[in-house]
C-alpha cells in the first residue's frame, strides 16, 4: 500500500493500489500544503472507507471520493482508473 | 541624622490598602488568592526585602542541583496585575498600629535610597518568616545556615572553593537531622563534599518521625554514604590551625566532629520585631500570636506563616502557612474563614529517599492503634495510626518507600475505606477508594477532590478537562511540591469514567492498546508485519479492512524499528513509515526535502564541509546551519536525492536521521579539546553517545547534549538527555526539552565513570522507548510516571524492577545492528526505486515548483508570488533547479519499464479511446 505519482498527459496524479488490488487514481496536488505530494501520503483507513493522509499537514481523503475527512475542507478531485492489457490507464 | 519622612503619595480616595511585609511562599500566596477574587478597589503592596520576587523556599534545595533555578513562585504576570506593587529590596522598619503606617528603609547599598517613607495602610499583613538560628556556642560565626537562595550559592561555590584550596573533597558537617537538615545535608552531598549530619536525637526527623521510622531513616542516609552523629548537641566549635580539617566540632560525651565546612538546620526563629516592637501581643518562645482567624492582638493586622503563633507554636511548613494565608484573605474580602488545626504533613525530597509523615505520627490520640509494617533488611517501615476501632485514619509514617502516602493523606481524620493493612506496600498498598468532594489531594495549593472532578466534567473551564497538563493548569493541583500528582491523575480519570468519557490510552480507531502496551505485545509476540499486528491486535483485528492510518503505522513502524533494528524500509514496513522516514530525509512546504548529514557533537573537518559546499552548489541547495548545530542542505527534490546522498556516503558522511523519531543529535561544546574552563573532554562524549544511539528510533525526537563544565554551554539540561562534566565524571540530566514548553532536565546520578554514565543511558533510553506513548517526549514521559524522575532513578540506578540487564542487553542490539541507512539504501536498487519523482517518467522533476532568490540563495515562492508572477506583475520566478553536472556517478534507478505499484502493470501504450496513460 504505496502510492506513487504518474505524469498522466502533464497533469500530476497519484495513484494509490490496495492490498485487495483496488485502484485509485487522484490528484497529486495537496490543496491545502499547495505542493505536489498527495502520493507519498500515508494510505490507511477510517471505518470502512480506505484513506490517504497528506504527508505535509495531515489532512485525511477519502480514496473513494476524494473528500476530506479530517476537517472541513477542499477534496481531492478523483479519476477513473483501470488496468487494460497490464497498462495502467487513468480516465481524463 | 534624623531621615526624611515622606508620605505615601499614592493613596487613593476610596481604594483600600492592603500592605503585605515579608515575602516569602505565605505572602505570596495571600497576594495571589486576594487577586484570584478580583477585589474591588482595593490595592496590594508588598514589601520585601530581599532582592527578588517571592521564591519557593520549600523548594530550595533544587537550587544545588540547577544554580540557574531561580525558584520563583506561581505566575508572574501577578506583579504585573495594576492592582498590585511589589517592592524589593524594601525592607519595613517601624510599624504602628494606631496610626495605620508603617516605615520602609530601603538600604542605600542596594540601590534604595537609604531614606524611610511612611506608608499608610488600611490592613497589614505580617508574612516576615524566621530566620535560621546557628547554635548558641562557643565558635557559633563560622557556622553557615542554610534558608535563602543566596545561602545555597554561598554554601555551592564554597564547596567548590574548599575543593580547589584543599585539593581533595571537602568534609562538611550538618547541624540538625530535620528537614531541613537532611535537605542541606542531600544538597551538599550533591555538590561533591562529604557530609556528616549531627543530631541531638537518637534518630533523625524525631518531629515528624516515629523511633522505628526514624531508625530506619538513619540506616537509609548510612547506606547511602552519610556519617551519622547521633544523640548529642555539641558544646564548642574550635578553629584548627594548619591542621588537615578547618574546624572541629566538640561534644561533651561523644568523639569530636571534624569538618572543612559548618553548616546549621537546627530550627526557625520568628522574625516577629516589627511586630513586637509594635506592642503586639507575642509569645515567650517568639512569634506573634493569633488566632483562628489569624488576626494578631492590634485591629486591622494580621499575622501569617512562620512569623504566627498560634497556640504557642510557630510552623515552620509550607501547608499551614498556605492555610493562613487563605483565611487572611477570605477575611479581608469579608469572608467567615478560620481553621481548626494544621496539616504538618511532611515529606523529605532527597534523591532516592522516601520519607513521609502526617497527622497523628505518634499516637497521641486517645485509644489509637497502630498497624505497622517494618522490613529491616530492605529499608521499608510503614505505619498507620487509626482510631480505637480501626476506622478512622489518624496519621501515617513512611519510610523508604512511601507511594501510599499521597492516596492515603487526603483521608487524614476520615473513615478508611479497607482495612488499615490493606494501604501498606506488603499487601500491595494500592486500595481502589474514592475520594469524598472535601478531601483535599493536593494540600499545598488546597486543591480538593471535588475541584478535580469539576474540572473534568468542565465546570471550571466550560471545556473538559482530560488530562494532566490541563488539569495543572486549571486547578494549580500538584504544581508545587509535587508529590500529590498520581492521586490526582487517578481521581481525574476516574471521573471521566463516570462521566461516560473515555480514559482512552488508545493510539487511533485502529487499536485501543497504548503505544508501551503495543509494545508489550508486540514484543512478546515477536510480530513483525503491521498486517500480522492489526490481525492479532487490530480494532478490528482484520488487516482487509483495517490499513491503519498515519498515526498507528508510523508507531508500529518505530516499534519494529526499536525491536529488530533492521533497515527502516524492509519488509513491507516503507509504507508504514511516516513520509520523512520514507524518503530519509524532512519533507518542506513545496514538497521538496531537505538533507541534513550526521556531524557527531558539531565535529567537522574541513574537507567534509568542503564536499557539503560542492554538493550544494552542484544541486542548488539552500544552505542553512540548523537549530541543532548542524548543516541543513534544502530544496532536494525526491529523485535527486539518491545522487546527493551518493556524494555524501563518499565522503563518510552518514545519514542524521534528522526527518525520524530518533536521536537528533548530541549538542557539545569544545571541553578539554579547546577549552581553558573544560574540566572533561565533552567533544569526545558527544561524539560517543552520538555514535552510540544513532538511528535509535523513538517514541518522540530526541537530543542530547554534553556539556564540559557547569558553566553550561551545551545548554544540555535543556535536553532529553544532558551530560554536564564534574570534577570527578559526569553528572547525568534527564526529561529536559526546549521546544514549545521547555523543561529543565533533572538530575538523575551524579560523578559517573564514563562507563556508568553509558550504562545509565542505556536503560534510561530503553525504558523510555519501550513504556512512553506515541510522540509523548521525555519530559511529558516522566511527568506522568507515577513517582516521576524518582521512579526512573529506582528504574534505572537501583534497578527495582531487575530489568536493567535486559534493557542494556536491548541497546547492545540496536548497537550491533546500527547500519547507516542511506549507505543500505544506495547499495539496493530495491530500494532506489522509491525515489522516484514520477512512476512514467521517473527524472521528470515536478514543474510546478517555483523559487525566488533571497539573500542570494533560493526559496519556495509563496502564494502571493506565484499569483503576482502569473499577473506579469511579480519578481521573476525560477523553476525546479537542474543539476549543472550530469549525474554521471549514478545509475538513475532501474525503474522505467516497471511499475512501483504492481510488477505487472506499465503506464505506458496506446490508451483506449476517453482514456489517457502517462507518457514517459
Amino acid at each position: 500500500m504505496w502510492g506513487e505519482a504518474a505524469l498522466v498527459d502533464g497533469a500530476q496524479i497519484a495513484l494509490v493500489r490496495l492490498s485487495d488490488e483496488r485502484l485509485f487514481a487522484l490528484d497529486h496536488w495537496d490543496p491545502v500544503a499547495k505542493a505536489n505530494v498527495m502520493a507519498r501520503g500515508i494510505v490507511g483507513s477510517k471505518g470502512e472507507t480506505p484513506t490517504l493522509a497528506s504527508p505535509i499537514h495531515k489532512q485525511v481523503y477519502s480514496l473513494v471520493t476524494g473528500e476530506c475527512l479530517s476537517e472541513e475542507g477542499p477534496a481531492l478531485r478523483t479519476y477513473e482508473v483501470r488496468v487494460e492489457d497490464g497498462n495502467l490507464e487513468v480516465k481524463a | 541624622m534624623s531621615p526624611t519622612q515622606t508620605r505615601d503619595a499614592i493613596a487613593l480616595e476610596g481604594v483600600r490598602h492592603i500592605a503585605v511585609v515579608g515575602g516569602g511562599p505565605a505572602a505570596h500566596r495571600l497576594v495571589e488568592a486576594l487577586i484570584s477574587r478580583g477585589p474591588a478597589d482595593t490595592r496590594i503592596s508588598l514589601f520585601t526585602e530581599e532582592a527578588l520576587p517571592p521564591y519557593d523556599r520549600v523548594g530550595l534545595s533544587k537550587r544545588f542541583e540547577d544554580p540557574q533555578d531561580d525558584l520563583l513562585l506561581g505566575d508572574p504576570v501577578l506583579w504585573e496585575s495594576p492592582k498590585v506593587t511589589l517592592r524589593t529590596a524594601t525592607p519595613v522598619t517601624a510599624l504602628d498600629p494606631e496610626a495605620k503606617t508603617i516605615t520602609t528603609t530601603p538600604a542605600a547599598d542596594q540601590g534604595g535610597s537609604g531614606e524611610s517613607t511612611v506608608i499608610s495602610f488600611d490592613e497589614v499583613v505580617l508574612a516576615t518568616g524566621s530566620t535560621a538560628p546557628a547554635p548558641p556556642i562557643e565558635g557559633s560565626e563560622e557556622i553557615a545556615v542554610y534558608r535563602t537562595l543566596d545561602d545555597v550559592d554561598w554554601l555551592t561555590q564554597r564547596v567548590e572553593e574548599l575543593r580547589e584550596e584543599l585539593g581533595r573533597t571537602p568534609h562538611c558537617a550538618v547541624i540538625g537531622g530535620g528537614l531541613l537538615g537532611l535537605e542541606a545535608a542531600g544538597g551538599l552531598k550533591g555538590r561533591g563534599a562529604t557530609v556528616t549530619i549531627v543530631h541531638s536525637r537518637d534518630y533523625l526527623m524525631n518531629a515528624q518521625l516515629d523511633e522505628g521510622g526514624g531508625r530506619t531513616l538513619n540506616r537509609l542516609l548510612a547506606k547511602e554514604g552519610y556519617d551519622l552523629h547521633l544523640g548529642e548537641r555539641p558544646s564548642a566549635l574550635s578553629v584548627n590551625g594548619a591542621g588537615s580539617f578547618r574546624c572541629t566540632l566538640n561534644f561533651s560525651e561523644t568523639s569530636d566532629v571534624s569538618a572543612d565546612l559548618i553548616v546549621a538546620a537546627i530550627g526557625i526563629t520568628a522574625r516577629d520585631e516589627l511586630g513586637r516592637s509594635a506592642g503586639l501581643e507575642t509569645d515567650p518562645r517568639g512569634g506573634i500570636v493569633i488566632d483562628q482567624t489569624c488576626a494578631t492582638s492590634a485591629p486591622n493586622v494580621w499575622a501569617i506563616g512562620e512569623v504566627a503563633n498560634y497556640e504557642g507554636i510557630c510552623m515552620g511548613l509550607v501547608a499551614p502557612a498556605n492555610a493562613m494565608a487563605e483565611v487572611v484573605a477570605d477575611r479581608l474580602l469579608g469572608g467567615e474563614a478560620s481553621f481548626d488545626g494544621f496539616d504538618t504533613a511532611a515529606k523529605l525530597k532527597l534523591a532516592g529517599m522516601d520519607v513521609a509523615s502526617f497527622g497523628d505520627t505518634f499516637g497521641h490520640t486517645e485509644g489509637a492503634l497502630e498497624v505497622v509494617y517494618a522490613d529491616a533488611v530492605g529499608g521499608i517501615y510503614q505505619k498507620l495510626v487509626v482510631t480505637d476501632d480501626a476506622s478512622t485514619l489518624l496519621g501515617g509514617v513512611f519510610v523508604g518507600d512511601a507511594t501510599p502516602y499521597s492516596s492515603l493523606r487526603p483521608l487524614l481524620g476520615r473513615e478508611l475505606p479497607a482495612e488499615p493493612g490493606a494501604f501498606l506496600s506488603a499487601s500491595g498498598g494500592d486500595v481502589d477508594m474514592d475520594l469524598p468532594d472535601d478531601a483535599e489531594v493536593c494540600s499545598c495549593k488546597a486543591v480538593c477532590a471535588g475541584h478535580i472532578r469539576e474540572a473534568v466534567k468542565g465546570e471550571t473551564t466550560g471545556e473538559p478537562i482530560t488530562d494532566m497538563g490541563g488539569l495543572k493548569k486549571c486547578t494549580t493541583v500538584g504544581t508545587q511540591c509535587g508529590s500529590c500528582v498520581p492521586l490526582a491523575k487517578k481521581t481525574m480519570e476516574k471521573e471521566m469514567l463516570m462521566q461516560g468519557m473515555e480514559v482512552s490510552k488508545a493510539m487511533c480507531e485502529h487499536f485501543e492498546h497504548s503505544r508501551a502496551e503495543l509494545f508489550e505485545v508486540v514484543q512478546a509476540t515477536q510480530l513483525t508485519s503491521f498486517t500480522e499486528i492489526v490481525d492479532r491486535f487490530g480494532s478490528p483485528a482484520d488487516s482487509s479492512v483495517n490499513f491503519g492510518c498515519d498515526i498507528c503505522k508510523p508507531a508500529v513502524a518505530s516499534m519494529l524499528a526499536a525491536l529488530h533494528d533492521e533497515y527502516i524500509l524492509d519488509s513491507g514496513r516503507g509504507a508504514l513509515q511516516d513520509t520523512n522516514d520514507r524518503a530519509l530525509a524532512n519533507m518542506q512546504r513545496n514538497g521538496t526535502y531537505s538533507v541534513m548529514p550526521r556531524i557527531p557533537a558539531g565535529e567537522i573537518t574541513p574537507d567534509k564541509l568542503s564536499v557539503i559546499a560542492e554538493v550544494a552548489k552542484e544541486f542548488g541547495l539552500y544552505t542553512k546551519i540548523s537549530a541543532a548545530q548542524r548543516i541543513d542542505l534544502f530544496g532536494a527534490r525526491l529523485e535527486q536525492l539518491p545522487k546527493i546522498w551518493m556524494r555524501l556516503v563518499d565522503a563518510g558522511f552518514e545519514s542524521g536521521q534528522a526527518y525520524g523519531k530518533a536521536l537528533r543529535n548530541v549538542k557539545s561544546c569544545v571541553g578539554t579539546t579547546w577549552c581553558r574552563y573544560g574540566l572533561q573532554d565533552s567533544v569526545a562524549m558527544g561524539i560517543r553517545l552520538e555514535n552510540r544511539y544513532k538511528g535509535l528510533r523513538s517514541p518522540h525526537k530526541m537530543k542530547f547534549g554534553v556539556s564540559g563544565c557547569a558553566r553550561e554551554c551545551a545548554e544540555a539540561r535543556g535536553k532529553d538527555a544532558g551530560v554536564i562534566a564534574t570534577p570527578e565524571g559526569w553528572n547525568l540530566y534527564v526529561g529536559g526539552n526546549g521546544g514549545a514548553t521547555p523543561v529543565h532536565a533533572q538530575l538523575l546520578a551524579k560523578d559517573l565513570d564514563d562507563e556508568t554514565l553509558i550504562k545509565y543511558m542505556d536503560r534510561y533510553l530503553m525504558y523510555y522507548i519501550r513504556t512512553a506513548d506515541r510522540l509523548q517526549r521525555t519530559a511529558r514521559w516522566m511527568e506522568e510516571l507515577p513517582g516521576g524522575v524518582d521512579h526512573v532513578y529506582d528504574v534505572v540506578v537501583k534497578d527495582t524492577l531487575g530489568i536493567a540487564e535486559d534493557l542494556e542487553a536491548a541497546m547492545a542490539e540496536h548497537v550491533d545492528r546500527y547500519e547507516d541507512e542511506w549507505a543500505a539504501t544506495l547499495k539496493d536498487p530495491e530500494k532506489l526505486r522509491r525515489f522516484r519523482s514520477f512512476i512514467n517518467a521517473p527524472e521528470a522533476p515536478d514543474t510546478d515548483l517555483k523559487y525566488v532568490v533571497e539573500r542570494d540563495q533560493v526559496r519556495p515562492a509563496f502564494e502571493e508570488e506565484k499569483q503576482a508572477a502569473e499577473a506579469g506583475e511579480g519578481p521573476v520566478l525560477l523553476g525546479p533547479v537542474i543539476p549543472v553536472r550530469p549525474d554521471a556517478d549514478v545509475d538513475p534507478p532501474d525503474g522505467e519499464d516497471e511499475s512501483m505499484i504492481d510488477e505487472d502493470l506499465e503506464l505506458v501504450g496506446a490508451p483506449a479511446e476517453g482514456w489517457k496513460a502517462g507518457a514517459p
